[in-house]
């Protein structure tokens, strides 16, 4: 057993790339679902939006990456509107249907081989993150301790965990706000918050937007650290990961996102580690578990992890359980 | 009927009392100054007509109750006025501004506020929140300056001021800090009020003030009711209970089935054959049949599990 | 909380079963999606590469040998013309990263096989640096493409298969829309029931070979039991827990997250079929559609079930407490019925319908991990479509989305059929929310 390496794994894994993705994808959720009460299962698609805007201004169109980030955005907030316009009035359960299948089909669209030429069909989009890596200012590998990160990691860990940072401000500034008092209003009654002359539909607009936008730094990040936009890394689950690491973490708390999805990943790291090592040197013997079967290993405990955190403890690591929006109005 | 407003500078009590001197007690009486104007408006749910109003008026400045037995359309007739509900047909005007179509918030806007049957205190955020959250025109609730401190801090200031001075006047400004939830259901009741009097309405709408709270806590809301008058507000509540009505209200407006019935002051109200027969007679009236008994305890037992149920669990989620 | 914790332990237990259950399976455990040689082929060169290949009338595929493929560069300086192998693959080196257009003679087409664009015949990849790309040319078995002359024959084959398939999602979401109604809850491991049906159907079927009817029953019974045990051991108790609605939601996806991987880790990630019933090519003729025994028994078998449903909830007492309970469960509840009994009942027949459906959907397609989560989203616009909450509503509402699905196929691409019915759960979502039969809710 190679314990060493496991540790290695899991530290890395607690600020590598999946730890920052997730971390943007859940600080937008929390500003929907922690701090609006708004169930949005569609943020897959807003991440998709943010990598294909990315991905198709810059293959396609040979626009530098900039114009490429500021399309996805666009796009981001585009998709808010195109899909908040019509439900925000809907009930929480029905919004939850509502933003699933709107996510599913931007998939399905993303990665249909009608749109190939602009999409890539289900092969995605690749070369559009040349400027990216131009820009490196990182020359040679990075060491510490057990964590060592290439040259090319260090600065798109960087350049994301930068974003990620600039996001929980963002969130800071705007729940301490009488906005953001607004917005916790509308989580616990909106028609309370309503009858006391607030536009309860803006505020969720406002709401969708800029959680979108978040996640759609997500996206783009994803798509710019893998250096291809890959249309299956948009789907439903990427969007229930998100929830779990939020919820892990605590919704409705500044930090509660990014903690979590630091944490979400450092376990399934190590699990991931463990098993592998313990397969690797036949402390479990290949009939119980195979190599493939470690990583299916990890979505059962995810999923059975989801289900307890939120029967046990749904406020999370840091939450208040009196602030999470929990049943329907 | 048509006689001018008397001179404000006169006591309130007595305009209250000459407003209605010559409105005659009848539905659909013309007011010398109403506030609120309703002209043939219907809403219905399937086949049940809830609301059927012809015309019916609200005078400015006074305190008008409406009564009616379960399911008489008042709450709806409530929701549609505010906002929360759109009608089949009609119109209503609020200062002679057309009301119809407006959404809630933009109702509320204009100065008509309402509260809500079960109260609406926003339990996890704290009473004091739940007071800045009434006031309008906040710029700090505007998207962008909310992320520069400075330019909402003075407003957010004068707004605690008043805040704190309408929490003193309903007797909770000991709680200020606390979660609504932890309040009791009473001081809820107070808290909606005092928060709706943050938005500076003129008129107050109040869906059941008085309904489950203890009799000598129902004193002090029907005092805060008449303070309300007294300030100049007018007011507009929902009750079942005619004693209060009777102490409390300068008008009083009768709905069955949907329909206004009767208007008239209290005295007139409780003779009027029609009242006693769609409402009263249920309650008060001369020996029920058996089997009308039997149902009408049936229907009183579960409203009272369904109340008691409900307050349970707003208790159990603020305990958890 | 030991409740709680006893649920638990019955809930780990009954993944016990199903590990059990699936265990002498032949689950050579294997990535999903890993079928294709031509994605996964490495080299160091760069190539454009395919395998032409289509799915005949019993859904087998089958590859095209001997046909030519041409890839030619965007500006013209390359061009190679090669011929699929008796696998139907076929591939092309080229010389660096660009533009490059592969294409087929749609005449060299065998007699039977078809495009189904025939715009598509032309495919154009960007290639990256040291990139290589598979490119995928839509065949079908049968005559002419989108807009072809037989558009009416289509038509009557796709309404056909739509009405199968939206029996079968009618079948499969009944059960979600009565949970819903009598519990509030919105279940998004509802997809895991219907897969749970169909793999136990498979042990029966395939790994001890028994007869697929005897199997499917098992399957039903065996569903039953374990929504009953699902609703004894979790949500039970979480509702008495005071447990609030969109928690509970989070936690049926947490819950199907668990499941379909162990589904997954049991079954691998193959997709397969039963034993019996596969090769069926005669079959009743009506008009242009030719009805094969299998789809015959699937339409009938579903029409009987449901009409079944709609009797016992229309004239047994269980039934009409279920829709007494649905409809408004505190005066139900006064009135006398026992709730959770009732809502135990409503557990029990939605998994058992959707463990039937889920062998009628093995039958008609095949049998995967995945195929109840893949048609979750069908069944919540079949429910909403009908309006929620409503069993005749999930039935209906069902069938139209059945229909839409298929007939959408006449008009768009296959793989965005689904696309059609999801905005038709999100255009009744805001059109109409309580559905096609539900009532509008009173407000306040």
């Amino acid at each position: 057993m190679d314990w060493e390496s496991i540790f290695s794994n899991t530290l890395e894994s607690a600020i590598g790339r999946d730890a920052m993705v997730f971390a943007l994808a859940a600080i937008g959720l929390n500003l929907h679902f922690g701090y609006t009460g708004l169930l949005n299962f569609g943020q897959a698609g807003f991440m998709a939006v943010g990598a294909y805007g990315v991905g198709i201004t810059v293959v396609e169109f040979d626009a530098p990456l900039w114009v490429g980030v500021i399309v996805g955005i666009v796009g981001a907030v585009g998709l808010a509107l195109l899909l908040g316009l019509p439900t925000l009035r809907l009930r929480a359960d029905y919004l939850a249907i509502t933003t699933i299948a709107a996510g599913e089909i931007l998939r399905f669209i993303f990665r249909a081989a009608e749109f190939r030429d602009f999409t890539g069909g289900s092969n995605g989009i690749n070369g559009f993150a040349r400027d990216f890596t131009n820009a490196n200012p990182f020359n040679g590998d990075f060491e510490l301790w057990l964590i060592s990160f290439s040259a090319t990691q260090m600065w798109y860990l960087t350049v994301g965990w930068a974003l990620v940072l600039l996001s929980v401000l963002l969130i800071w500034l705007l729940t301490r706000s009488p906005w953001g008092r607004v917005l916790k209003a509308i989580r616990e009654d909106e028609d309370a918050v309503r009858a006391l002359g607030k536009n309860v539909y803006a505020y969720k607009m406002q709401s969708l937007i800029v959680g979108g936008v978040i996640g759609s730094l997500a996206g783009m990040m994803l798509a710019i650290s893998a250096r291809s936009v890959q249309p299956d890394n948009y789907g439903t689950p990427t969007t229930f990961f998100a929830y779990a690491c939020l919820i892990l973490g605590g919704a409705a708390t500044i930090w509660g996102p990014v903690v979590g999805s630091m944490i979400f990943w450092s376990i399934m790291a190590f699990t991931e580690n463990l098993l592998r090592q313990l397969v690797e040197n036949d402390h479990i013997p290949d009939s119980i578990m195979s190599g493939v079967q470690v990583g299916q290993v990890r979505f059962m405990l995810m999923g059975l992890g989801l289900a307890l955190l939120m029967i046990f403890r749904p406020q999370g690591v840091f939450g208040d359980r009196r602030e999470i929006a929990l049943t329907t109005r | 009927m048509t006689e001018t407003t008397p001179s404000p500078n006169t006591g309130f009590t007595r305009i209250r009392v000459d407003a209605f001197e010559d409105v005659p007690e009848q539905p659909g009486a013309r007011k010398p100054d109403p506030i609120l104007v309703v002209e043939s408006l219907t809403r219905r749910f399937g086949g049940l007509m809830a609301v059927d109003v012809d015309h019916l008026e609200f005078q400015r400045g006074a305190i008008t109750g409406l009564i009616g037995p379960n399911g008489a359309g008042k709450t709806t007739l409530f929701n549609l006025l505010t906002g929360f509900d759109k009608p089949n047909t009609g119109t209503w005007s609020f200062n002679g501004r057309p009301m119809r179509g407006l959404s809630a918030h933009k109702v509320a806007q204009a100065g008509m506020v309402r509260t809500f049957q079960l109260t609406k205190a926003l339990s996890r955020l704290t009473v004091m929140d739940n007071m800045k959250l009434g006031a309008t025109g906040q710029t700090g609730e505007r998207f962008f300056p909310s992320l520069v401190r400075s330019r909402w801090r003075g407003q957010e200031k004068a707004i605690e001021e008043r805040a704190e001075a309408l929490l003193e006047r309903f007797n909770l400004h000991h709680m200020r800090d606390e979660f609504a939830g932890a309040l009791s259901g009473g001081q809820r009741k107070l808290l909606e009020m005092a928060r709706a009097l943050m938005v500076e309405p003129e008129l107050v709408m109040l869906d059941e003030p008085m309904a489950g709270v203890n009799p000598a806590l129902a004193q002090t809301i029907i005092g805060h009711v008449r303070d309300l008058a007294a300030d100049g507000l007018s007011v507009v509540f929902v009750e079942h209970d005619m004693d209060v009505v009777r102490t409390v209200s300068d008008w009083v407006v009768v709905m069955a089935e949907g329909r206004v019935i009767a208007e008239g002051r209290h005295a007139s109200i409780v003779t009027n054959p029609e009242v006693i027969d769609a409402y009263l007679g249920r309650h008060h009236g001369t020996p029920l049949d058996p089997a009308e008994q039997e149902r009408q305890l049936a229907e009183a037992q579960a409203e009272i599990e369904a109340e008691l149920e409900a307050e349970e669990r707003a208790r159990e989620q603020e305990g958890a | 909380m030991s409740r709680l914790l006893r649920g638990a332990v019955a809930g780990i237990g009954l993944l016990v079963v199903v590990g059990t259950l699936l265990w002498a399976s032949p689950a050579g455990a294997q990535e999903p999606g890993a079928d294709d040689p031509a994605e996964q082929e490495p080299g160091q060169s760069q190539q454009v590469s395919g395998t032409l290949r289509y799915k005949d009338d019993s859904g087998e595929d089958v590859f095209v040998e001997g046909l030519e493929v041409t890839v030619e560069s965007a500006d013209g300086s390359f061009s190679e013309t090669v011929t699929s192998d008796e696998d139907g693959r076929w591939a092309v080196e080229v010389p660096g990263p660009g533009r490059y257009t592969a294409s087929i003679d749609p005449d060299q087409l065998p007699e039977d096989v078809s495009l189904r664009d025939e715009d598509r015949s032309a495919l154009t990849v960007t290639l990256a640096e040291g990139e290589s790309r598979a490119v995928l040319f839509a065949l079908q078995s049968g005559e002419g493409g989108r807009g072809g002359s037989h558009f009416f024959d289509r038509a009557a084959r796709l309404s056909v298969e739509g009405l199968k398939f939206g029996l079968i999602i009618a079948i499969c979401a009944i059960g979600l829309s009565l949970i819903f109604g009598t519990t509030g809850l919105v279940n998004f491991a509802h997809g895991e029931m219907v897969t749970w049906g169909a793999l136990v159907a498979f042990f029966f079927n395939v790994t001890l070979g028994w007869p697929m009817v005897l199997s499917a029953a098992i399957a039903v019974v065996v569903g039953a039991i374990t929504g009953l045990g699902i609703d004894r051991g979790l949500w039970r108790p979480l509702e008495r827990r005071g447990t609030g609605l969109i928690a509970m939601l989070v936690i049926t996806i947490g819950v199907g997250i668990l499941i379909r991987y162990v589904f997954l880790y049991q079954f691998g990630g193959f997709t397969r079929t039963y034993a019996d019933y596969q090769l069926q090519t005669e079959g009743l003729e009506l008009g242009p559609v030719t009805i094969v025994p299998r789809d015959l028994a699937t339409i009938l078998i579903s029409l009987g079930v449901l009409v079944a449903v709609a009797l016992a909830l229309q004239l047994t007492r269980i039934g009409k407490a279920m829709r007494a309970v649905a409809d408004n469960r505190d005066l139900a509840e006064s009135s006398g019925i026992d709730v959770e009994r009732v809502v135990g009942y409503v557990w029990a027949a939605g998994a058992g319908l959707a463990a039937l459906g889920g062998v009628l959907l093995g039958l008609a397609e095949q049998v995967d991990w995945l195929m109840g989560f893949r048609l979750l989203l069908l069944m919540f616009a079949g429910v909403i479509l009908g309006g929620i909450g409503t069993a005749y509503g999930a039935l209906i509402g069902s069938i139209v989305i059945g229909l839409l699905v298929q007939l959408s196929t006449l008009w768009v691409a296959p793989e965005l059929k689904n696309v059609v019915a999801l905005l038709v759960l999100i255009i009744i979502l805001i059109v109409r929310p309580q559905g096609i039969l539900g009532q509008a809710e009173r407000v306040g």
